[in-house]
């Protein structure tokens, strides 16, 4: 119609590449232990998604207002992310000196 | 001029490119959707690391004796690659003209959704009679001196349960979608010029399918 047109050969050859990690992400888990292995795990998991959506969705021949949405989808997803887990990493912490008074309470 | 063009676009590529941002746009509320669940299991999963890794090792299914592990996960996560692969050859066979081609491929990948819930019922259908679904009749054999607590696994079934359920359906949903295309396309209404449903239910599943992409590894592979 408009957008150039993938080709049988490129989809295969992406196919190709998505079970190649897959089958890395199994063999990831005998090998990495722990946090290491969730990093792995994640990282093979951003770059079969990052392929199927610039390939598979065609993302790469989208126009700019299509690309934008699409990075604006996984930014508000990390800012959901980080920021909860800021909050919940941080609950440990010991709180301010002096700021140990509730409302309720007089100084 | 082109009938299918409506009159408040230019021409038919800016109607087709407002239809697949369109798409997009759901999709980006969809990634909240699942985000929402995904931030709900990130903040477990580090509180308690322990249960989430025994919860994954527990994941496996006994079948014939044989105990599967991740294997079926695996397996899953293969068909649905290869569906998306089905999903994006119908897309180009649409481009082309080709009407064999969009329903032969959009037919596979229904049979291949329909394995993929296949495979997640026999899943859950031995989770159920095993007791490892949470609720009143949770039952789960630790090891003492392991540290782990019943009550954190049962958390990570939770969000396994949550997740690959919100999944399935949204599968079951995207093959509803895909035969609806497979009718239209077996009766001819798509052409060269005008096949953007099939666009943009391609795009959905394709969405699904990066869903799974991470469900696998964050439920199955935790070591």
């Amino acid at each position: 119609m408009h957008a150039p047109i993938t080709s049988p050969r490129t989809y295969l050859a992406v196919f190709v590449m998505l079970v190649v990690l897959l089958v890395l992400s199994v063999l990831a888990t005998t090998i990495e232990h722990g946090a290491w292995n969730l990093i792995a795990g994640l990282m093979i998991a951003i770059v079969k998604a990052t392929l199927i959506v610039l390939i598979f969705m065609n993302a790469r021949h989208a126009n700019a207002t299509t690309r934008a949405y699409v990075l604006a989808g996984f930014v508000w997803l990390v800012i959901l992310l980080v920021i909860i887990m800021t909050d919940y990493g941080t609950r440990s912490w010991p709180t301010a000196v002096g700021a140990s008074h509730s409302l309720t309470e007089s100084p | 001029m082109n009938s299918h063009v409506a009159h408040h676009f230019d021409d038919a590529e800016q109607q087709f490119d407002s239809a697949t941002l369109g798409m997009w746009i759901f999709l980006v509320t969809e990634v909240m959707f699942f985000g929402g669940l995904l931030a709900g299991y990130t903040v477990y999963r580090f509180q308690y690391p322990e249960a989430f890794v025994f919860g994954s090792q527990h994941l496996g299914v006994e079948i014939f004796g044989i105990e599967t592990g991740y294997w079926l996960g695996a397996i899953n996560t293969g068909v649905l690659l290869l569906s998306s692969l089905l999903v994006a050859l119908s897309v180009h066979a649409a481009q082309v003209g080709n009407r064999r081609a969009i329903v032969r491929n959009l037919l596979i990948t229904i049979v291949l959704g329909l394995v993929f819930l296949g495979i997640k019922a026999v899943e859950y259908q031995y989770k159920f009679a095993h007791h490892e679904v949470p609720g009143q009749h949770f039952k789960m054999e630790i090891p003492l001196d392991s540290g782990v607590q019943a009550g954190h696994v049962e958390i990570f079934f939770g969000y396994y349960f949550a997740l690959t359920g919100l999944h399935a359906f949204h599968m079951v949903i995207g093959i509803v979608l895909v035969g609806m295309v497979v009718w239209q396309a077996h009766r001819g209404v798509y052409s060269a010029e005008y096949f953007t449903p099939v666009e943009i239910v391609g795009l959905y599943w394709h969405f699904v399918d990066i869903v799974w992409v991470f469900l696998f590894p964050l439920l199955y592979l935790i070591t």
